[in-house]
């Protein structure tokens, strides 16, 4: 783990380059979480991270939301999607980028630089990163 | 450790109501020690279980604020945040401080002032409860909701109409109840039609924001009948947690803190879902009585919405199941709606519900907060 893990609290990062990371965590059994957590099964900590951009997933299932809080978009189309990364299953959550989703559709993570709008809801907007990636399918 | 007896109980109306927080509590715990006949000098520890009264309406040290208001002063007290669940949260804080023999009267306290808020500001607190990823892409408790009905629907191969059957059953079961915000049959194309809300699930599949209040009152067992002819007694009691983050479960049908809890409480009252009588379960959404009744062992994995569609769940079924309403029907003041489920068991096993009565020695009941992320579940057994 290095120091920039251990400060953005499992959320996602830059890498060293600035560009965007989704960064998911793996601990000493070989699982891979998404967010990190700082302890993983069996309370170990993570030893690497993992950039999910550089993989595809597969929709578990979806919903959309038409009764949004404030600075949501509405409707707010959401999908559980799932990871394979080498045999390994990691699932993740995400706004989805198109107006049509399915169960089963394999999707890419495409960046976005403002998920919802961080001064319209209850939550303090410094305490945690606003950007992430939204789930777009693959033609 | 002292076996624990709850000795009173009541609620407030439940709906659009004018009083506020610190209204509310006192009302509902004013009306709980004259239930009982038991003076507000007499309690040692009061607990009161809400979420979010800071949040929702600026006002926080409400249980000092309900000491004083009830003149229980100098009693022991604290507040019960367990988001949901912050009524069974405070069952068993309440029943912990009895059984442990920290005080010989308690006094639990549930409640949350929400209406004056608009649908939009409300989930928007609730929501608050998510964690940073899931709160960024705008989730809320509906749309994990409609993530796993989808998810349950096309796993077990169950019909769209499975679901809305919950909501006509747990209306018509409101009607009965004189404290539920909507007492009004809907049928079931009703629910079929009414708008979209997280997609499959629409309106009719969702419980009402509420203000409310409900209250119980515990003591030693070994001191019960000082108090009161009939009365019930907590034989089990369970809670366990979840994932935080939701999508991290290895099966987005199974809610984790519903069979952990179960477990722990059918354990300490040496009973197994077979012989509970009558079930108050967490009807947020209408998904969750299948996926709570299934994880509490009531019914198999997938099969839930069976026992739905035949009736078994019916007032006059097999196993009733939220014959007060439900959250559905009833409301949901997330702090009170804990104690009210086990408000109506302790009705039920006194044989003291009324047009609701249903033929119950042994009731459950099942609180659920965050979506699974924290559970209570408490069994009870009259003793009259």
């Amino acid at each position: 783990m290095t120091d920039e893990h251990d400060t953005n609290g499992g959320e996602d990062a830059d890498d060293t380059d600035g560009a965007p990371v989704m960064e998911a965590y793996r601990y000493p059994d070989g699982s891979i979480t998404y967010p990190g957590h700082p302890y993983g099964p069996g309370g170990q900590e993570p030893t690497e991270t993992v950039d999910l951009s550089e993989y595809t997933a597969e929709v578990v299932t979806w919903t959309t939301s038409t009764a949004t809080p404030p600075g949501v978009r509405e409707p707010n189309t959401i999908a559980i999607v799932e990871f394979d990364v080498e045999g390994e299953p990691v699932r993740a959550i995400g706004q989805v980028a198109s107006e049509t989703i399915d169960i089963g559709d394999d999707v890419r993570p495409v960046y976005c630089e403002e998920l919802r709008d961080p001064e319209a809801g209850i939550r303090e907007p410094a305490s945690q990163e606003w950007d992430g990636f939204r789930f777009e399918p693959i033609e | 450790m002292e076996r624990v007896a709850i000795i009173g109980a009541s609620m407030t109306q439940f709906g659009q109501r004018e009083e506020w927080i610190r209204g509310l509590l006192a009302e509902a715990g004013g009306a709980c020690l004259r239930d009982a006949g038991v003076s507000a000098d007499a309690v040692d520890h009061l607990y009161v279980s809400n979420m979010a009264s800071g949040e929702f309406e600026g006002q926080t040290g409400v249980p000092n604020a309900l000491a004083h208001d009830l003149s229980a002063v100098p009693a022991y007290t604290a507040r019960i945040d367990q988001t949901s669940s912050s009524g069974g949260a405070g069952v068993y804080a309440a029943w912990q401080s009895v059984a442990s023999g920290a005080s010989e009267m308690t006094l639990l306290v549930g409640g949350e002032k929400m209406t004056h808020r608009s649908t939009s500001e409300a989930t928007d607190v609730i929501a608050s409860l998510t964690h940073p990823v899931e709160y960024k892409h705008g989730l809320t408790l509906p749309s994990f909701a409609g993530l796993t009905a989808r998810h349950y629907l096309d796993t077990y191969d169950a019909p769209r109409e499975s679901l809305g059957k919950v909501a006509v059953k747990n209306h018509r079961n409101g009607i009965d109840n004189p404290h539920a915000q909507f007492r009004k049959e809907v049928d079931l194309d009703t629910v079929l039609d009414s708008p979209i809300v997280a997609d499959p699930l629409r309106l009719y599949d969702f419980c009402p924001i509420t203000d409310g209040s409900a209250a119980l009152l515990l003591c030693p067992e070994s001191v019960a009948r000082e108090y009161a002819d009939d009365y019930a007694v907590i034989t089990g009691i369970g809670g366990a947690t979840d994932t935080h983050v939701v999508h991290e479960r290895a099966d987005p049908t199974t809610m984790g803190g519903v069979v952990n809890s179960a477990e722990v409480a059918y354990e300490m009252a040496d009973v197994g879902p077979d012989d509970i009588d009558v079930a108050e379960l967490h009807d947020m959404f209408t998904i969750l009585e299948f996926l709570q009744s299934e994880d509490l062992g009531f019914f198999e994995k997938g099969e839930g919405w069976k026992a739905v569609e035949e009736g078994v769940t019916d007032r006059d079924g097999e196993l009733p199941i939220n014959t007060s309403g439900g959250l559905k029907s009833k409301g949901h003041p997330l702090g009170a709606s804990g104690v009210a489920q086990v408000y109506e068991i302790y009705k039920q096993v006194l044989g003291d519900a009324g047009p609701r009565q249903v033929d119950a020695e042994t009731g459950l009941a099942c609180n659920v907060g965050g979506f699974g992320n924290c559970v209570t579940t408490a069994i009870l057994e009259g003793r009259q």
